[in-house]
């Protein structure tokens, strides 16, 4: 309690001293403790948009869920997507407590999906259109997404970090899952290595643009320096789109499959993998809801909404009288 | 006891020959009761009412697929074909699901303006779920050793099913106004085809001589008097009588809605003929 009377007093560039003291040396912020605005705000937009990721992520995969090709495949896929919505409601509470002093809850994130005010991974603004696409989301947006996600299992922030382990976990499954379609795909007939063939085709610019801009001239705006400044994430963009190839692209050749760069070689000097930058102009726009998908899964996303108001309503009556 | 091995491919296991008919008429009712039910709630991935109902309806969706491969798989068993193709490749006039587990969540398609309405849904599988559970009571007692010990396998997990749309059913049904309307009108359509769930069709009488199910009119009362509470609860009246409103899915007939079914849960499986997947 003293010490607690202590810390009231001081001014805000003390706490916010202490505070950087702390995360430097390691400890881990939880929801309650006192946090810089900016830190909050940067931790708010990033999980709620992580949540909401995950949320319309359950989409593209969705599609494919009541067609999987086999009994063991259905229930697979359908694990699968069920864990998604798992970890966006995971995601949701982690944010709903960072929000709670600003006044703020779970339905103004969902409120602010559907009105665009809050944006959604690139990659699930990508069309799916056939079942390779949905082995592939598994495999390489999967595995991508635990490069970024155990970029951050050490974050700063203790209920987020503990979040990313269980939701790290899942995925190492979820990636398991979808090699294997790969990989009875790629061991197929002729129509089905040409399907695959042509899922990666569609999927190798989203999966390089996954990881985000090199650097904020590229796009003009980039959160990875305050993220790292905070200790949430350590390593840039660039880092994790190296190692996401030093792990995947030798895979993909093993698998007799051609990556859609012809510039695409390790260059041993550097050290490090040379490739075609994709077109971070259009990422701009898929990350606006201008992708080829965004505005019809935003509707479908809305129609469920609207359609199901007089349960919410009805929900909330049940409670109130209760 | 007379074999008739040659008839059958890879060494398959037998019932009594002459009760097999019947045996193999029952375990498609069940499977594809099932596997039509599950399929429809996965339709349902992604738009339910809130998240956490979403991830809940999700999990049982998958029992229920589960469940449906389990019987599929005592077919293969029996010498009816591999499970996988007795589940995505049988046409629609061949399909013993009653036609109430295939009729659609509401207008509109899974991915685009799908208008699902969730009343029918809650009811739908609140009675279903119900009938299941009284008929997996007496599948329990089975003659075929191999289906009693699947229904006791299924058992354990039907619980969890049967409160989970309990607790909808009442609670949306005693809410105020709009969901009490919406919820009483879909209690009315559910019943009107709910004798389709309930009978056990024309070999209904063989699957009783065979000791392989109770009567229907046994089930049929049990199911009922399962319900009867939950009405009480509620405060509405019994929506009897029970009909085949659609048409009667353990002879063959079905609905529009299954063929649609059918194509879009067979789109991969007939892609490339033969393949593995």
């Amino acid at each position: 309690m003293a010490a607690m009377m202590t810390f009231t007093r001081l001014s805000d560039e003390e706490k916010y001293e202490r505070f950087m003291q702390r995360i430097e040396a390691g400890e881990k912020i939880e929801a309650d403790d006192w946090m810089p605005d900016e830190y909050r705000v940067t931790l708010i937009k990033l999980i709620a948009m992580h949540a909401v990721s995950e949320i319309m992520g359950a989409l593209p995969e969705k599609e494919w869920v009541p067609k999987a090709p086999s009994l063991r495949r259905k229930l697979g896929i359908m694990a699968k997507v069920q864990d998604e919505m798992g970890h966006g409601q995971l995601l949701l509470r982690v944010a709903e407590d960072l929000m709670a002093p600003l006044g703020k809850t779970r339905e103004d994130i969902i409120e602010d999906l559907l009105n665009e005010r809050l944006k959604f991974h690139n990659v699930f603004h990508m069309p799916a259109p056939t079942w390779a696409d949905a082995g592939l989301i598994g495999w390489l947006v999967d595995g991508a997404a635990i490069m970024t996600q155990t970029n951050m299992l050490d974050a700063s922030y203790g209920p987020y970090a503990r979040a990313l382990k269980r939701i790290c976990a899942e995925e190492v499954f979820h990636a398991q899952h979808g090699e294997s379609i790969i990989l009875a795909l790629a061991e197929g007939t002729k129509e089905q290595k040409e399907m695959l063939q042509e899922a990666l085709n569609r999927w190798w610019e989203a999966l390089l643009m996954f990881f985000g801009p090199p650097t904020a001239d590229t796009t003009g705006t980039s959160k990875q320096d305050i993220t790292i400044k905070y200790r949430i994430r350590t390593k840039t963009n660039e880092q994790l789109r190296q190692d996401f190839f030093t792990k995947y692209v030798p895979r993909i050749w093993a698998l007799g499959l051609k990556i859609p760069d012809e510039t695409m070689h390790f260059d041993k000097e550097k050290g490090q993998w040379i490739y075609r930058q994709p077109d971070w102009e259009r990422f701009k726009e898929i990350i606006r809801n201008n992708g080829p998908k965004s505005q019809e899964r935003l509707e479908l996303r809305r129609t469920a909404y609207k359609q199901n108001a007089w349960v919410r309503e009805a929900l909330s009556a049940v409670r109130t009288a209760g | 006891m007379e074999r008739r091995d040659s008839a059958m491919s890879e060494k398959p296991i037998h019932f009594h020959p002459d009760g097999q008919e019947a045996l193999v008429e029952l375990l498609f009712q069940l499977a594809d009761d099932d596997f039509l039910l599950a399929y429809r709630g996965s339709e349902w991935l992604g738009l339910a009412p809130h998240i956490e109902e979403d991830i809940a309806f999700s999990s049982i969706s998958q029992d229920t697929m589960g469940h449906a491969t389990m019987y599929y798989q005592l077919l293969e068993d029996l010498g009816c074909g591999s499970a996988d193709e007795l589940a995505h490749a049988r046409p629609a006039s061949a399909r013993r699901n009653a036609v109430l587990l295939e009729r659609a969540n509401g207008p509109g398609h899974y991915l685009r303006e799908p208008r699902y309405d969730w009343a029918f849904t809650v009811v739908r599988q609140y009675f279903y779920t119900q009938a299941k559970r009284v008929r997996l009571e007496s599948l329990t007692k089975s003659s075929y050793a191999p289906l009693a010990e699947v229904a006791a396998k299924i058992q354990v997990e039907l619980h969890y099913h049967l409160l989970h749309w309990h607790t909808w059913f009442v609670q949306l049904t005693n809410a105020p106004l709009e969901a009490r309307t919406r919820m009483t009108k879909a209690i009315q359509d559910v019943a009107a085809d709910f004798a389709g769930v309930l009978t056990l069709g024309a070999k209904g009488t063989e699957m009783v001589r065979w000791g392989l199910i109770d009567e229907e009119k046994v089930l049929t009362e049990n199911t009922i008097a399962a319900l009867a509470p939950a009405f009480a609860e509620v405060g509405l009246d019994w929506p009897m009588p029970f009909g085949m409103k659609h048409g009667n899915g353990r002879n063959g007939e079905h609905t529009p809605d299954l063929d649609e079914a059918l194509a879009t849960l067979s789109e991969v499986y007939r892609a490339v003929p033969h393949a593995i997947w």
